[in-house]
């Protein structure tokens, strides 16, 4: 690990101080991402802003037409939260399933969401419900918010404080993980919300996308059946040890589909 | 002794206290005064000149103590890391020997080889430093796809080593094997590859060093599985410290699997720098030096074939292979693919011919050497995977043609085609109870139903045969290995009556604390808790092979039941001086000296307590103390065997495998204790289904890169990946040894890929596929089913 100045900030306030005019620095939630990079030295922030002491980042909040989470709001919190379990099951469901008890007792879905890994579980949940990231400086669609490989629509100094996800009449994820890191190699979200039915696929590509063929599909008939033929192309589409493209677009059909009898049940 | 500590009672395991509570002492734990740290500079290319090294902008940085490159070591004239074993090959000549320096002089020859050394204060400056060494590499094209290491315009990994080869070995009579060939009514053909695996142990590889000043000794902390045969190696060969002025100590070692074998540039150059800096140096490798230089293990390309004739009778196997060997010859490397594997192929067969082809390949990767099983599992990989396709081919049930050509149980002693001659065994009823304990029975219902669910089961059965715990050493001697194969053992009572085992077995996950307790517990009446068992340590222990070959209670616990009848022995004279009656009529019964047909009785306490107050003691005739020292040399190696049946689960939309039922019957002679032999089975089954399933080393074809260098991609596999096991076990116990016992630790790891992949393959052969590589991995299984990409 190279040095750093490490920042404890008590306030959304003393956070966004401690990151301003410091292009190399980086706030850190879980850590669970963060602190592998700078032990294999493979990031050499300036600053480290620790968001941990912010109290009002963590939480989850239900009201009519939805649910807000906090930035900090840990995986396991989500997993568990009966709030969410009784809003979006697929999404307590989802977070349950993400790396083993350490990460989700640790990890949270501010720090997962800026962090934009293309094989991440939440950005499909993000993408697939049609979700709004607030930061500390606006509100954006899920679609404006994820643009590529680790790369999102956050400036430099921007902090996500939470995440809104409507309400969903039906939602379900499945996840195919890679054998070794049991990330998603394919992960589907797929949901039906006053907004419309959506298809978010994390895993497979560069960047979480949607699958229009399959939403066009399904928000004819909402069936496993309805979607069984639609294949996205292999072009594009991750390939490694694990999964060439064509399989890794073999299994985005597969899973989509497993993933709408998920959401039906 | 009572029945609870007892040789066959279940003990739990005494160094679980420790380990389970966090207070084991490992090498990184060791406290040592004004220590400096090491860290290893690697190299970034499969192949590469090296033109020039600065290390002056380095040495300049907070906290270097000192910086070394090969040309240090050179100029010190510190000896390459040497093989141990000289294999010949078919024309008479020993194997190739290129040099294995311990730092790169010119050439990096793998993507991990060690360029410099780096001291500092603390291991972050090391780290610091080396980030400022500037290397000037000129990158050469590499020789990574073991299939094409001989061909021509392949880049040569040595000068040494014309065309790559390291030696082209052969045993056998081919001759005799094309004759049988030529009758056969059928032959079964199998090309396969078995996959090249990372040890993985838990605690990564660690040295730490010291140099006493005072008195020119140094002492080496090392994550070493034999300590005697470590210091050995850098005492004769490459050191050259005298072995009475080195120390090594190898504390609790957290697996090894035999990747802590063999003697690494690591250590040695911890040990040899910590008297230039004149100050102790800690290593501990990093979860990614691990994956790019621990030994790797398997790794082999195989043609095979089977004769049978029109009844299924075995009449010949020919084995051709190619065993990828890395960039470097390690310790034993060049034993594991002749030796201790090509030995192995009667399998539990009667065939009585066979022919096998090895040629040893330098490849611009690390080195292979011995991992569990070390070239056993290959020939087992290779003797069931084709039994089983050619029973498939035959149509024939995979069970019948095994039972067919098992050796019967009156054949014993059994000498094979391929040097080895079996002891002991009794197969039919091993295959018999597993098939039972497997409800063989019952698949075809539980085909039938999966099916109903969208699932493929099949089911796949591995009849294993091993030799372990290693000997006579004038064996090893006529075949080429550099060492004995004896093992030592001390019992040291102390005046109270408790005990020391001195043991130059070496435990890494073995539980001999606990293990060889039981031994002297139940043999001497002492109670378990009275036994302490010491291992590890060159200064205190004798001289010991350490621990690889399943061969620790097999040689090591003869060895510790031979100095315990010494023991015995001694204790009847004295007992007899005490009851002044004649030695020839007393006897030793559950830790009493008795004479016969009288209630005078001498507790072994009473007789050791005299031994050490010797003032009621036959001084005349007999040394006062009792500590008594034995060293075992096997007439034979041992021969565990077993059937494992294995049921699996694909699906087919993914080609995820799930193995659902998974049955192992062995018999590994007499059992000290039943549930230390189940938690070796059940690791070596899980590790055998991870190399089945998961586990695979992938170098990049290009560029030597090793792919699967971290966690994220290197599939270990984890225990949500296996159901319950089922074990049973049956006992022929090994005639040559006091104990009866034959070795148990790496039979899981040996007999389980086979069964594995042949369930995968009985799976899917209602659609046509007759070859799965593996691993069988989801994408591999999805590829075989449709023929794709
Ligand atoms: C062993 C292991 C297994 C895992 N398995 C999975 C898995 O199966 N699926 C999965 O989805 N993930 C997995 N993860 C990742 C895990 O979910 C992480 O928690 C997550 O990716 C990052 O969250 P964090 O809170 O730890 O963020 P951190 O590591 O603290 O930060 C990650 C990045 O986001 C930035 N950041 C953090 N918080 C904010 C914020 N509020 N606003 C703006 N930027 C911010 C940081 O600067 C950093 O660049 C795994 C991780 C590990 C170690």
């Amino acid at each position: 690990m190279y040095d750093f100045a490490y920042h404890r900030p008590k306030t959304m306030a003393e956070a966004t101080a401690a990151l301003k005019g410091k292009p190399e620095a980086r706030p850190m939630s879980g850590g669970m991402t963060l602190i592998p990079t700078l032990k294999q030295r493979l990031a050499k922030p300036s600053d480290v802003v620790d968001l941990n002491g912010i109290k009002e980042l963590a939480g989850i909040k239900v009201d009519g037409s939805g649910v807000t989470v906090g930035a900090m709001t840990r995986h396991a919190d989500v997993a568990s939260s009966a709030d969410v379990k009784g809003a979006i099951p697929a999404l307590a469901d989802l977070a349950g399933h993400i790396g083993d008890p350490a990460v989700r007792n640790r990890g949270t879905m501010g720090g997962s969401v800026a962090n934009n890994d293309p094989a991440a579980d939440y950005p499909a949940a993000v993408l697939g419900l049609d979700a709004t990231v607030t930061t500390t400086s606006r509100t954006i669609k899920a679609d404006d918010f994820f643009k590529g490989l680790f790369e999102t629509a956050l400036e430099d100094g921007e902090l996500i404080t939470s995440i809104t996800f409507p309400k969903a009449e039906k939602a379900g994820y499945m996840k195919f993980p890679n054998p070794a890191s049991r990330y998603a190699m394919v992960g589907v979200f797929v949901a039906k919300t006053a907004g419309g039915v959506r298809v978010a696929v994390t895993g497979a590509g560069p960047c979480v996308f949607r699958v229009k063929a399959m939403e066009d599909a399904l928000a004819r008939n909402f069936s496993a059946d309805a979607i069984k033929d639609i294949k996205v192309p292999a072009d594009g589409l991750n390939s490694d040890i694990h999964g060439s493209a064509e399989y890794r677009a073999h299994l985005v059909t597969v899973m989509a589909r497993r993933a709408v009898d998920q959401a039906n049940k | 002794m009572t029945a609870e500590t007892g040789i066959g009672a279940r003990v739990k395991r005494k160094e679980d206290q420790r380990f389970l509570t966090g207070t084991g002492r490992y090498v990184d734990d060791l406290p040592l005064a004004r220590a400096t740290y090491a860290y290893f500079l690697r190299s970034p290319h499969a192949h590469a000149k090296i033109k020039s090294i600065d290390t002056g902008a380095a040495k300049a940085m907070p906290g270097v103590v000192e910086i070394f490159t090969g040309k240090d070591t050179a100029d010190a004239k510190v000896g390459g890391l040497i093989c141990g074993w000289v294999v010949k090959g078919k024309d008479g000549q020993p194997h190739k020997a290129p040099p294995h320096p311990v730092m790169a002089l010119d050439t990096v020859r793998y993507v991990g080889d060690t360029v410099a050394m780096v001291v500092a204060n603390s291991a972050d400056e090391a780290r610091d430093a080396a980030e400022a060494i500037k290397v000037d590499y000129e990158v050469k094209p590499a020789n990574v796809d073991l299939a094409k290491a001989f061909d021509k315009g392949t880049p040569e990994v040595h000068a040494e080593a014309p065309g790559n080869l390291i030696y082209d070995w052969e045993i056998g009579v081919k001759a005799d094997v094309d004759a049988a060939f030529a009758k056969a009514a059928h032959v079964t053909k199998l090309d396969l590859v078995n996959n090249r695996l990372i040890p993985n142990a838990m605690e990564p590889r660690a040295a730490a060093a010291e140099y006493d000043k005072g008195t020119g000794n140094y002492t080496l902390w090392s994550t070493s599985q034999n300590p005697h045969v470590l210091r050995l190696i850098l005492s004769a060969f490459v050191l050259g410290i005298p072995e009475h002025k080195l120390r090594v100590i190898a504390p609790d070692v957290g697996g090894g699997f035999g990747s802590k074998i063999f003697c690494y540039n690591e250590e040695t150059m911890v040990t040899w720098a910590a008297s230039r800096v004149g100050r102790p140096i800690k290593w501990t490798a990093e979860r990614a030096e691990s994956f790019m230089t621990d030994a790797h293990g398997r790794d082999h390309v195989t043609h095979a074939e089977l004769a049978l004739d029109k009844d299924g009778k075995f009449l010949g196997l020919k084995v051709d292979t190619i065993a990828n060997m890395g960039a470097y010859l390690s310790t034993f490397s060049t034993a594991v693919p002749t030796y201790l594997y090509a030995t192995l192929l009667a399998g539990q067969y009667t065939t009585p011919v066979i022919h096998a082809n090895v040629r040893a390949a330098l490849t611009h990767t690390a080195p292979v050497d011995a991992y569990r099983g070390a070239g056993r599992p290959e020939a087992t990989f290779v003797i069931e995977s084709i039994v089983s396709k050619a029973a498939a081919e035959l149509k024939m049930d995979p069970a019948e043609l095994r039972r067919k050509n098992f050796i019967p149980a009156d054949a014993f002693p059994y000498q094979t085609p391929v040097a080895l001659q079996y002891d002991s065994g009794n197969y039919p009823p091993i295959i018999d109870e597993a098939m039972k304990m497997a409800d063989y029975k019952g698949f075809e219902s539980r085909r039938a139903e999966a099916k109903s669910r969208g699932k493929l089961r099949g089911i796949g059965f591995s009849s294993y045969i091993e030799a372990c715990g290693l000997g006579p050493s004038r064996v090893i001697g006529q075949l080429g290995g550099g060492v004995g194969q004896w093992e030592s053992a001390q019992i040291k009572f102390n005046p109270t009556g408790n005990v020391q085992i001195l043991t130059g077995a070496h435990s890494h996950g073995q539980s001999h604390e606990t293990t060889f307790a039981q031994l002297v517990s139940d043999k001497l009446g002492v109670p378990i808790e009275n036994v302490e068992v010491v291992h590890g340590d060159t200064a205190t222990t004798p001289f010991g092979m350490g621990s690889y070959g399943s061969r620790s209670l097999a040689v090591g616990g003869s060895a510790i039941m031979k100095a315990a009848d010494k023991v015995i022995a001694k204790g009847k004279k004295i007992a007899a001086h005490l009851m002044e009656a004649d030695v020839a009529d007393v006897v030793f019964e559950q830790g009493t000296f008795k004479v016969a047909g009288t209630d005078k009785n001498v507790p072994l306490g009473a007789a050791v307590f005299a031994a050490y107050v010797p003032h009621n003691y036959p001084l005349e005739e007999l040394e006062p103390g009792m500590d008594e020292n034995a060293f075992y040399d096997p007439s034979n190696f041992v021969y565990p065997a077993g059937t494992q049946i294995c049921e699996v689960e694909v699906d087919p939309e993914t080609g995820v495998v799930e193995v659902v039922n998974h049955t192992a019957v062995d018999d590994f002679g007499n059992i000290i204790n039943p549930m230390i032999v189940e938690g070796q089975v059940h690791g070596g089954i899980v590790q055998g289904v991870g190399q089945a399933l998961m586990e695979n080393a992938v170098y990049d074809k290009e560029t030597g890169q090793l792919v699967s260098g971290s966690y994220m991609d290197y599939t270990m596999p984890r225990a949500d990946d296996v159901p319950s096991f089922k074990l049973g076990n049956k006992v022929t116990p090994c005639p040559h040894n006091p104990l009866g016992v034959k070795g148990c630790g790496e039979a899981g790891a040996i007999a389980a890929p086979a069964a594995v992949m042949n369930a995968v393959h009985d799976a899917l052969a209602p659609l046509g596929v007759t070859h799965v590589p593996m691993p069988a991995t989801p994408q591999t299984v999805w590829q075989a089913i449709h023929g794709g990409k």
